[in-house]
């Protein structure tokens, strides 16, 4: 899946994290900002990373600037922002 | 068995990981009104994640979906049913002819995900006039259906009427929507109480609704989950005396009178179904131990 455009997912809201994904030639790019980086970031930044690739997304910048967000909350945020940088809809 | 029906928007990441604490007989996953209309998407992906990872056990899982005639309406059925939520809500339900058509899309998704007929049910929101003008049809249109839910906002606004806390405009749609129900042997709930801090107002009309014959009532705010369910809990003096009312009855046939009478009102059979479902309920809730 490519992605196409920039696009945005989630909220700044407590247990919830903002993800902004944008094209890329080359590879996966992820940045993570995280009130619990230090416990977590890997964690995050990980569950971010397979849900791309489940999309087959290779070339993307991922930023998450995420505020408590459990793994579901992360996945369904990050893939909602590749489908809709991909221009799929669903 | 639902006292209460706590709505919890869609695309709430924070109040969908905390649905379940307050104490609400059912969860109401919502991705209708709740969620805006370029966020269903999202909502849908949040609502289905929250599922499979927290499961929210203990509670009835209802999802409302979008009305037929949205572009949303397919979609949320597709990836609502393989959830198995107990009931799908489907909204703005004006007739029978509404009904089969989102039973056909529910059962083409089980079907499709493998599930069982029937796996899930169907609470339909009247919230027009021509949904309360086909109440009675619409809770017999199919067996999905499990119960009615009134919706008096929209209602109010088809109406033309005011929307007023006492709800004297509301005072038809609720006769009739129970009567309906009823007839039709299943569950029906009333509309929520919107004043988030009227507790005293929340009171009253919950025990109006429990009063009229409906089964719950739903929530907007967990703040009204606790006095819904008290409302909607029998007390220990309607325990009692429904106790009282079954060991007359029994002691009445051990001697073989044909009939009773309890502080000098006679016992008949409605009095004895009322405590029998009393009872019933009490044993639901944990209130009381035996059999149903």
């Amino acid at each position: 899946m490519k992605i196409v455009r920039e696009a945005i997912a989630g909220t700044l809201e407590s247990n919830d994290v903002f993800v902004r994904v944008s094209p890329a030639d080359k590879g996966l790019n992820i940045q993570v900002q995280s009130i619990v980086l230090g416990q977590f970031g890997a964690q995050i930044e990980q569950a971010a990373r397979q849900t791309a690739q489940m999309l087959g997304v290779q070339n993307a910048v991922l930023s998450l600037d995420d505020r408590g967000a459990i793994d579901c909350t992360i996945r369904a945020r990050v893939e909602t922002a590749l489908l809709r940088g991909a221009e799929v809809q669903a | 068995m639902m006292r209460s029906m706590l709505f919890v928007p869609g695309n709430s990441a924070g109040m969908l990981l905390n649905a379940d604490v307050h104490g609400a007989d059912g969860l109401i996953l919502d991705l209708e009104d709740a969620v805006a209309p370029g966020e269903k998407d999202a909502a849908r992906r949040l609502v289905q994640g929250a599922v499979q990872t927290l499961g929210f056990p203990g509670a009835t899982l209802i999802i409302r979906i979008n009305p037929l005639g949205t572009p949303y309406v397919e979609e949320d059925i597709a990836r609502m049913v393989p959830l198995k939520p107990h009931l799908l809500m489907p909204t703005k339900v004006a007739s029978a002819e509404d009904v089969t058509a989102i039973s056909t899309l529910v059962a083409q998704a089980e079907q499709k995900t493998g599930l069982p007929q029937n796996t899930v049910g169907l609470i339909p929101l009247l919230e027009t006039a021509q949904g309360i003008e086909h109440a009675l049809e619409i809770a017999r249109s199919d067996p999905r259906v499990k119960a009615l839910f009134l919706g008096a906002e929209d209602l109010s606004s088809d109406l033309q009427a005011v929307r007023s806390k006492e709800g004297a405009e509301i005072a038809y749609a609720r006769g009739r929507i129970v009567m309906a129900a009823r007839a039709a042997g299943i569950d029906v709930y009333d509309t929520p109480f919107t004043d988030v801090n009227d507790d005293d107002g929340l009171q009253q009309d919950a025990a109006l609704a429990r009063a009229l014959g409906f089964t719950g009532k739903a929530a907007i705010s967990p703040r009204h989950v606790a006095g819904i369910n008290a409302a909607f809990t029998p007390s220990p003096g309607e325990i009692s005396y429904a106790r009282e009312v079954l060991a007359v009855i029994e002691e009445g046939e051990r001697l073989g009178k044909g009939a009773v009478s309890l502080r000098g009102k006679m016992i008949d059979k409605p009095i004895v179904d009322r405590a029998r479902k009393v009872l019933q309920t009490a044993v639901l809730l944990g209130l009381e131990r035996g059999a149903l």
